[in-house]
């Protein structure tokens, strides 16, 4: 599997990761290198073999769907800057121009 | 008066009980020893010496009132990964730079609730990935063996605390590896728990169906000590399973007659496996047949598809959990005006080149186009593999085998070179992939006094099995006595 920039520079899109050139440059060789040790995986016979879904022995225990206390806003928004804090709200860049 | 760092859990929880020292005099110590050292190590990331002494006097408030547990105002430490409410839990990534979790992990709310008093926080390579905790976008932990080396990773923090009396007992994470091969790098006892034992509530997640929270200490009871508890059911992860958990210090009889030992022939096939390394894990095998075991050369043909199939499964699954970490809720933003610059400027400065590295490759497997070849067919390999497991645990209690093919290697060697740096971790990472428990003991030091580390792995919820055949051994080879110089 070899990757032109513009395959690392579509997967940073997909990724939403800003990168370098340089970082570009370094992905584009070492995804290669990885991927291509990868492939022994292709000469494994899995053919009809179900792919794994969970490893658990028996089935996960779920809690009654009950309502429940949630944390405290204040406790939630702990993290925001003062203002936000203060607005009781998180501040986001606007996605849809109106 | 003996240094109270040198004492184990079970000592150290003897000398509380019998009233030797108190819960404050024993928390003095290894913060005055953390001051004394932790420059030369650099094992924690937060110190939380005030918290601390105020759990130490409640520890021992709550003695005085007529309260009894083995970890009762016992020091611990906790990986950086696992939140603790209101004090700051960085997972090692600028990203999460100041963030206070406004809840505490299970695993840790467990011990605080039995009355372990917490020293701090632990350094660990960033989110998780990485193999010797040179990936942590704060600061280099040093090997206590031998500081020019890692102290191998995710969980270097969390052993090399361990190994340098910076805590009594650590708790650590393992996605492929991170308990077990740091803690064989660092001369103490690693357990990786099985898939389910452990709930992971509060672990902050890298690869959700590998991650297991396992505990970190100089012996195979406190091992033991610790993971009675963190174990068992909880109602916030509904991964974590609804099985009895047994009191595991029971398993540690020293009597392990009859125990049937696999030895897999593809462990010692190996290229890259170290001599010194092969001869103390050879001879350890050979003292567990001295003591009753019996021992057998049994196959796992599919060792060789495991690094693939993990990195391709875990690499998958961080690409989506990482997702969260875009400047909105945690960590700094940076504010750039539009919201999908605003994602990928925060993004692209607040992770470091493994992560990136691992998030884009994780992308990639899961891209349209890609996602039969690699993520299905490493899912259907993870079957294979489980099977391998389930058919020889037929015929055999344990395996055993190295833990890493090396000893702790230098620091800056590998960084460059990420595919060495994944094959450090050949022998640990099927066990992930099968959801069983395994443990690292400690069992010999090569020709340049580096610690060596004896593997061993159980069957799922079979936790007593590994626990009893670790601490005969270690009984029997006491190199655990010995400690690091620092």
């Amino acid at each position: 599997m070899a990757f032109t920039l513009e395959d690392i520079e579509h997967l940073a899109a997909l990724a939403r990761l800003k990168l370098s050139d340089e970082e570009k440059e370094m992905y584009q060789a070492q995804l290669a290198d990885i991927l291509a040790y990868f492939d022994v995986l292709q000469k494994l016979d899995t053919s009809g073999v179900p792919p794994t879904a969970s490893i658990l022995p028996k089935d996960t225990t779920l809690r009654p769907d009950a309502v429940r206390p949630s944390l405290p806003p204040e406790t939630v928004l702990a993290n925001l800057d003062e203002a936000d804090r203060e607005a009781n709200q998180y501040r986001v860049d606007a996605i849809l121009e109106g | 008066m003996t240094d109270l760092t040198t004492l184990t859990i079970k000592q150290a929880g003897d000398g509380l009980r019998a009233g030797d020292f108190t819960s404050v005099e024993l928390t003095q110590a290894f913060l005055a020893r953390i001051e004394a050292v932790e420059p030369t190590i650099g094992a924690y990331l937060t110190v939380t010496g005030d918290t601390a002494l105020q759990q130490a006097q409640a520890a021992d408030d709550r003695r005085q009132g007529g309260d009894d547990n083995p970890l009762l105002g016992v020091p611990l430490a906790y990986k950086d990964v696992l939140t603790t409410a209101g004090i700051q839990t960085t997972c090692g990534s600028r990203i999460l730079e100041g963030y206070l979790p406004p809840y505490t992990a299970t695993a840790v709310e467990r011990l605080e609730k039995a009355g372990a008093v917490m020293l701090g926080k632990l350094n660990m390579d960033e989110f998780a990935m990485g193999s010797s905790t040179e990936n942590s976008g704060y600061q280099v932990t040093r090997n206590p063996w031998d500081t020019n080396r890692v102290p191998g990773g995710s969980s270097g923090g969390s052993t090399a605390a361990v190994a340098a009396r910076l805590a009594a007992g650590t708790l650590g994470t393992d996605t492929g590896g991170s308990v077990r091969q740091p803690a064989a790098l660092t001369g103490v006892v690693g357990l990786k728990p099985s898939y389910g034992r452990v709930s992971r509530y509060g672990l902050v997640a890298y690869a959700s169906s590998l991650d297991q929270v396992g505990p970190l200490a100089r012996t195979v009871e406190d091992a033991a000590l610790l993971l009675n508890a963190i174990a068992g059911h909880d109602e916030n992860d509904s991964t974590s399973i609804e099985l009895p958990v047994p009191d595991f210090t029971e398993a540690l009889t020293g009597d392990i007659s009859g125990l049937r030992v696999g030895v897999p022939d593809e462990y010692f096939a190996q290229g890259g496996l170290q001599p010194e390394v092969e001869q103390a894990v050879r001879a350890a095998i050979a003292q567990l047949e001295n003591l009753g075991a019996s021992v057998k050369p049994v196959s796992l043909k599919l060792l060789d598809y495991a690094v693939p199939v993990y990195y391709l499964i875990a690499t998958a699954e961080c690409s989506a959990n990482l997702a969260r970490f875009d400047g909105i809720r945690y960590g700094p933003r940076e504010n750039t005006g539009s919201v999908f610059d605003t994602y990928r400027e925060t993004r692209g400065a607040g992770f470091g080149p493994e992560v990136k590295r691992r998030i884009m490759l994780g992308t990639f497997v899961l891209s349209e186009g890609y996602a039969d070849q690699y993520y299905v067919k490493a899912q259907q390999a993870r079957t294979l593999i489980r099977q391998e497991f389930d058919a020889l645990f037929e015929d055999v209690d344990i395996i055993a085998g190295p833990t890493s093919p090396t000893t702790a290697f230098p620091i800056g060697e590998r960084v460059d070179d990420p595919l060495q740096m994944y094959l450090s971790d050949i022998y640990t990472i099927s066990v992930n992939l099968a959801g069983l428990p395994a443990i690292s003991v400690p069992c010999g030091f090569d020709d340049g006094g580096l610690p060596i580390g004896l593997h061993l792995i159980g069957p799922a919820f079979a936790e007593d099995k590994i626990l009893a055949a670790a601490h005969a051994y270690e009984q029997a080879a006491e190199w655990t006595t010995r400690l690091p110089a620092v």
